[in-house]
């Protein structure tokens, strides 16, 4: 690995790395083009986490459609599927029909609510470790390191005249890019269908357009994003940098350079304490700068564009460790420690700066939708019944006086198997029922058979002449869908309607 | 190109070379993106005028190399429509609507259909509910003046009511026993007494006897001894609870007078068999439906 090292002073105990904030809010104009960032590569304890967490995010997002759940009848057997030609989500034991689609809607609440959460405790701890722009700029940026070299053999290979060997070193930097790239186009897709199948109808061109369109999509968001727009996506693009502001206070744990510590920043640092000037920690090698991948300086202070990654951290705790000073110059702190530590106080974290009004609210609000779904999840039925009532014409009069309402009613089966309804109107005084398409039946109840995982729509005249209902306006009373169950357990619903009837008799 | 651009001392960018009193212009230069971006869709926008029709022409524009068309578009999708309905609207064409009834897959499909045909032909007078109004039929209910068996609704449909431009057209008249002198005043409110006690309504007893002995002269010959009407004739029931055009007293004394007679269309002149046939199952279907006379072969 080939290094620039800066010798302006022999004295120096560290590596000075000759490296410029780009981002700096003094380098920064809106109208100059982009400078490449080239970060450094750096080992430590946040960066072991990022990897980690790198391996079992991208795990995860390509191994979970390739689970395998088996499913009774025709049911689709992979674990998680959103099947939209039958519009059903699939996820483990769960399907969920579309009119269930709070269930999703309560998930994106509890993902809002949960980065409010992790956002006032720990920053933006999404951002830095496992926000997907971040997963897969730093898988890139690896893939760069290997084969590019690290961070000054990128600048080089950049600022050299094109020849074969750096169209070789970029072109095979990009094919590899680009490989993953359509693995990550191509892996959504199978979310969306039978994995092993889509995978042979993608090989030999027999998908649907939309497949190959989605990828290809997906391909060129992740080769741009994630191979040139980088931190920009998260600066201009990204709206949470913006709300950070109202998330965080002094008491979240931000990636914070202690001035109070670390000023006067100072290369020369022997030399100067041997003169008798105060020095602080900070020896100016510019590490913290080298490996930043949003082209900031730290020690500026919190930033719109610091994404939390703690990589800073680790390249200055490993400068502290060589020159025997304690780890920390760089850490992650709160705004209220810093400021009391400037204050000449000598406080420190602990756990009870997460026990905070603002968090006790977020985590009830997180746990009571959570446990809400919990509730509705377990309880949750395999019948479902809806009555539609004919509103035109609201009822009708019949040769002999009597009033008929029209329903339409909708049993849902939820189960893979066939079942039979009884379906049964309750509590209106001399009710009659007809069912169309069984002409001429007439009673107080009808079986139904519906297909396993499906609704049945069946349209029912209720009919009365019951002096009492066909002088009032409208009259309560029930449907009942009672299943008839060899087996013993049925399962039973109940349908409120409403009866309506001319208010007077003319 | 001007040779000596000047350049602004502050900022470092070249001017214009525009001054008006002393301030001058920055020639500040578009953000590459911004400027690739936009001669891109100047290259697809002459891409697409040659592509698809564009330029005016005096009567018409050009075509395109595509071919496009949107109307040709949306005949091609009207057909792949009824490419896909054929197959059921064949069977219905070829079936009894009796038939189509004990189909599970025409019946849905048929009261589908019918139900849109509905929606363009039959709402303007029996309303979009069917529910019809004074002199229009309430086509839910159970009272039907022509029959109410899927054929009875089919023939109707097919040839009208009093539809003159149709031979086979259900036909009758109700003789205008007021207007034409054929009952005295007192006579027509001596029947119009009985009918409206036929259906339970209050009324003078003395004319009610009065009433009946008209009607059983005059009127049972089309209503029926019974009075329960005939449908042969179309002539309304006059016991039950449903009157076409009302039942009051004055409504029914209007009636007697001078008759109004309603005319449907026959819609074989405007509609294909199979459009009526579902028109006929969806009319069916609504509620007030007869079970098919049994086969008199």
């Amino acid at each position: 690995m080939v290094q620039i090292i800066n010798t302006l002073d022999p004295a120096h105990e560290v590596d000075t790395h000759d490296a410029e904030a780009v981002n700096k809010a003094e380098n920064r104009s809106l109208y100059a083009s982009r400078a490449a960032i080239h970060p450094k590569s750096v080992h430590g304890t946040f960066r072991r986490l990022k990897w980690i967490l790198l391996v079992v995010l991208l795990g995860i997002y390509y191994i979970a459609p390739w689970l395998r759940w088996d499913r009774p009848g025709d049911a689709p057997d992979q674990a998680i599927l959103i099947d939209l030609a039958n519009r059903r989500f699939y996820f483990f034991f769960i399907e969920i029909w579309p009119q269930e689609f709070y269930y999703v809607a309560g998930l994106l609440i509890m993902a809002g609510v949960g980065l409010f959460l992790v956002t006032s405790l720990f920053g933006r701890a999404w951002c830095g470790y496992a926000c997907p722009q971040t997963v897969w700029t730093d898988l890139y940026i690896w893939v760069e390191s290997k084969i590019e070299g690290d961070r000054n053999a990128r600048i080089r290979l950049d600022a050299a005249p094109w020849s074969a060997g750096k169209l070789l070193k970029r072109g095979s930097t990009m094919l590899v890019w680009l490989l993953i790239a359509i693995a990550t186009g191509g892996f959504w897709v199978f979310y969306f269908a039978d994995a092993p199948t889509l995978l042979r109808e993608l090989v030999t061109g027999q998908a649907a357009s939309v497949a190959y369109f989605t990828i290809a999509i997906l391909t060129a968001t992740t080769f741009t994003f994630a191979g040139f727009m980088r931190e920009q996506v998260c600066t201009y693009m990204c709206p949470w940098p913006r709300i950070q502001g109202a998330m965080l206070d002094e008491e979240s744990l931000i990636v914070t350079y202690n001035a109070w510590r670390g000023e006067p920043r100072m290369a020369g640092r022997k030399k100067a304490e041997a003169q008798g000037l105060k020095v602080g920690d900070c020896v100016d090698c510019n590490a913290c700068v080298a490996v930043c991948p949003m082209g900031i300086d730290i020690r500026d202070g919190n930033q719109l564009e610091c994404i939390n990654c703690a990589l800073c951290i680790d390249a200055c705790d490993a400068v502290m460790e060589k020159i025997g000073k304690p780890k920390g110059l760089i850490n992650y702190t709160t705004s209220s420690l810093y400021a009391a530590n400037v204050a000449g106080k000598n406080e420190h974290w602990n756990w009870r700066h997460l026990l905070r009004p603002r968090t006790a609210i977020y985590f009830t609000m997180w746990a009571g939708v959570g446990i809400a779904m919990l509730v509705t999840l377990l309880n949750r039925t395999q019948l479902d019944v809806n009555v539609v009532p004919d509103r035109n014409p609201l009822y009708v009069t019949l040769s002999d006086g009597a009033i008929r309402n029209g329903y339409t009613v909708k049993i849902l089966n939820k189960r893979q198997e066939e079942r039979t309804f009884r379906l049964t109107v309750e509590n209106l005084p001399g009710a009659s029922m007809e069912m169309v398409g069984e002409q001429g039946q007439k009673g107080t109840s009808f079986d139904i058979r519906v297909a396993p995982d499906k609704l049945k729509a069946v349209k029912i005249y209720v009919t009365t002449s019951d002096p009492g209902v066909i002088v009032s306006d409208r009259v309560n009373f029930d449907f009942r869908v009672e299943e008839l169950n060899p087996n013993g357990q049925a399962e039973t619903a109940a349908y409120d309607a409403i009866f309506h009837a001319p208010a007077k008799k003319e | 190109m001007a040779k000596n651009i000047e350049k602004d001392e502050i900022s470092g960018t070249p001017t214009t070379g525009h001054e008006w009193d002393g301030i001058k212009e920055l020639n500040t230069p578009l953000p590459k993106w911004w400027l690739y971006t936009f001669y891109g869709t100047v290259i697809w926008a002459i891409g697409y005028t040659i592509a698809y029709p564009a330029w005016p022409l005096l009567s018409s524009a050009t075509p395109g190399l595509l071919g496009y068309s949107s109307r040709q578009q949306v005949a091609e999708q009207i057909e792949a429509g009824k490419a896909a309905q054929k197959e059921n609207l064949d069977k219905i064409a070829s079936m009894s609507v009796d038939d189509i009834l004990k189909d599970p897959n025409l019946l849905a499909f048929a009261q589908a259909g019918g139900a849109a045909a509905f929606k363009i032909n039959c709402v303007q007078c029996h309303g979009s509910g069917a529910a019809g109004s004074a002199g229009y039929p309430n086509l839910n209910d159970d009272d039907w003046l022509w029959g109410g068996t899927p054929d009875a609704i089919y023939v109707t449909l097919k040839n009208g009511i009093r539809y003159t431009a149709n031979a086979e057209t259900r036909d009758s008249q109700m003789p205008a026993f007021g207007a034409d002198g054929i009952l005295t005043p007192e006579q027509v409110t001596d029947v119009a007494t009985y009918v409206v006690s036929l259906s339970g309504g209050e009324a003078d007893q003395a004319k009610v006897q009065a009433g009946q002995q008209i009607f059983a002269e005059n009127c049972a010959s089309c209503h029926g001894d019974n009075a329960k009407g005939n449908r042969d004739f179309g002539s309304p029931n006059l016991t039950d609870q449903i009157a076409l055009y009302g039942a009051s007293l004055d409504q029914v004394k209007a009636q007697v007078t001078r008759p109004r007679h309603g005319v449907m269309p026959g819609w074989s002149h405007r509609l294909d068999d199979a459009t009526i046939k579902q028109l006929a199952v969806y009319v069916h279907s609504l509620g007030g439906g007869e079970a098919a006379a049994p086969a008199t072969q």
